[in-house]
């Protein structure tokens, strides 16, 4: 059955033969167009940027060496500081609610007597498909301090001190953290469905034989065995979380006076508004920085509470 | 086991709950769709009212003439569809060498394509820009498709998908005198059909709602995308509700339909990048 190989599992170039060096050649041919793109649009792009953190350039003229220039003057920017403050908020406000509420609504849908699961998966599952600037949009109209669908129901309910929302800088974060909710709890509840389905059924069989009941079921069993899960799902809304622009650009401008400004539109700000390519670059640089950082304690921290089984 | 029979209480209130929910993620898009056909003087009234007593679906045909936003949803077809079908080439062809042939520094390779997935795209967005700046690809379709042609997750996803179908069948047919393209081509990719179709529509979509990118790289109107032209719509007529909820559904009921078709594939590639790696 085997292909006429010279011991296959001998890789070192002299005791290849004839069609394992083909293999080989055929295998970089596949490869080809993916190193290409991947160097010249990740790969090279990413050290540039590391270099261009380095420099001063506005586009129109060369650049010029400042070595920490950047990262000292974003130390001391206190627009910076606000900033990271923002985008701390929001993650901290936006990571656990998607997060609980996709929960609960994966449970809920995991129900197996539970009539039209299908129809609700969908349903919640629509935001996450939706394009963030028309669903940014459609919220700003919701938002609208004087004529937006929540005032107006605010006021038939009595209310008189209605909140500005997108130009109040207190209420303005709240509103962007509800609408990135709406649209990634979806996402979140799809992944957790597909991990309460690998939970074996028998390992309920045994826990009703020994009288456990739902609550204690959902603690002792659902929880452990579904944290691989949960870790999955914690780490990429983070990361996505740190990136959040698309609603800040839409809703509100990162106003008002920089209330909702976010990392990502930072970036933005000083990139693509003010051509500071190297201030830019190294806001990016800290951006990166923290999804690292993230990735890495989270990858450390799984081994203490997640359970494989 | 967790028991199929008929609905007890609890059910009925987990269903009550549910139904209140739908209710609140449904909300904004019967609100933008009621929006959209009212007309101007009834967008301000108080209280506010879901169906238009005088329907304006003349709102759809306005928008149309205040910009050219047919052409950016022309383009955003045009840019979606060409990254789809580039993706579909190159990461398959990426995933079935480090699925089914054996070279040295496969595993080394395999993993700096994933390390690429922990970068932020907001990383290389400024060289990127300046790169496609200094081809001249400002305001091209080549500027918006090219730097998403390759993807790590597309690869990552086929060439797990790949790795579950026999040697056997590869050895089989490489003794039957295929070549390694043929195998490629008339074995592994028709096999792999169920992860090509998820990342085809998992990519299209991505493409199609893709603003930051489109924002920075096109300048014209004519190459707008659309996610870009209602932005711009935005800026220009910020109190026209109507108008800018019409750009809306405009906008999104394209994705709901590709949705509505494959969601099934659509989440089975979701979930296939979380159950990665085992």
């Amino acid at each position: 059955m085997a292909p006429l190989r010279m011991n296959p599992q001998r890789a070192p170039a002299p005791t290849l033969s004839r069609l394992a060096r083909t293999e080989e050649r055929t295998a970089w041919v596949f490869l080809v167009p993916s190193l290409v793109l991947f160097l010249v649009f990740t790969g090279l792009p990413v050290l540039a940027a590391f270099a261009i953190s380095f420099t001063h350039w506005d586009l129109f003229n060369p650049p010029a060496l400042v070595g920490l220039g950047n990262y000292l003057t974003l130390w001391h920017d206190p627009i910076f500081r606000q900033v990271l403050g923002n985008t701390a908020y929001y993650v901290l406000a936006a990571v656990p609610l998607q997060m609980l509420l996709g929960l609960l609504c994966a449970l809920g849908l995991n129900r197996a007597a539970v009539p039209g699961k299908n129809v609700f998966r969908v349903i919640y599952f629509l935001p996450v498909v939706t394009s963030t600037v028309a669903a940014g949009l459609v919220w700003a109209w919701i938002f609208n301090s004087n004529f937006g669908l929540i005032n107006m129901g605010l006021s038939l309910f009595g209310v008189t001190e209605l909140p500005k929302w997108l130009v109040s800088s207190r209420w303005a974060m709240p509103a962007v953290i509800v609408v990135s909710v709406w649209q990634g709890l979806g996402y979140a509840m799809v992944l957790f469905l597909a991990g309460l389905q690998n939970i074996r059924p028998e390992l309920y069989e045994a826990a009703a034989i020994d009288g456990a009941t739902g609550a204690r079921r959902l603690w002792h069993i659902t929880l452990p065995l579904l944290s691989p899960m949960t870790f999955f799902v914690f780490i990429i809304s983070i990361i996505g979380s740190f990136q959040i622009f698309e609603l800040v650009f839409v809703m509100t401008k990162a106003g008002p006076a920089n209330a909702t400004n976010t990392l990502v539109f930072y970036i933005y700000q000083n990139g693509f508004m003010f051509y500071q390519m190297g201030y830019a670059s190294a806001a990016a640089m800290v951006l990166f920085l923290i999804v690292l950082v993230a990735t890495l304690i989270q990858y450390r921290l799984q081994d203490r509470w997640v359970h494989y089984d | 086991m967790i028991e199929r029979t008929a609905p007890r209480p609890v059910d009925w209130l987990v269903f009550l709950a549910l139904i209140a929910g739908a209710v609140v993620m449904c909300g904004p898009f019967a609100w933008m769709i009621s929006t959209s056909l009212k007309p101007m003087a009834e967008v301000f009234k108080f209280p506010p009212e879901l169906v238009s007593a005088h329907p304006q679906p003349a709102n759809y045909l306005r928008i149309f003439t205040t910009i050219s936003f047919g052409r950016a949803i022309t383009n955003s077809l045009i840019v979606a569809t060409g990254v789809t079908l580039l993706q579909l080439v190159v990461c398959s062809m990426a995933a079935y060498a480090f699925a089914c042939l054996r070279f040295r520094g496969r595993e080394a390779l395999f993993l700096i394509y994933l390390s690429a997935l922990m970068v932020p795209s907001q990383v290389t967005l400024i060289p990127n820009f300046i790169l496609v700046r200094d081809l001249g690809w400002i305001d091209t379709y080549q500027g918006l498709i090219l730097p998403y042609a390759f993807s790590s997750f597309g690869t990552f996803l086929l060439r797990q998908y790949m790795k579950t179908i026999p040697r056997e069948l590869i050895e089989a047919a490489r003794i039957d005198g295929a070549s390694h393209f043929q195998i490629y081509f008339s074995l592994v990719l028709p096999l792999a059909r169920p992860a090509l179709g998820a990342l085809a529509i998992f990519t299209f979509v991505a493409q199609w709602n893709n603003f930051l990118w489109p924002l920075i790289t096109t300048t014209k109107p004519e190459m707008q995308v659309t996610t870009v032209a209602l932005a711009t719509l935005q800026g220009q007529f910020n109190t026209d509700w109507p108008l800018l909820m019409t750009g809306s559904v405009l906008a999104i009921v394209p994705m709901l339909v590709v949705f509505a078709i494959g969601n099934r594939s659509f989440i089975s590639g979701i979930t296939a990048g979380s159950f990665g790696g085992k």
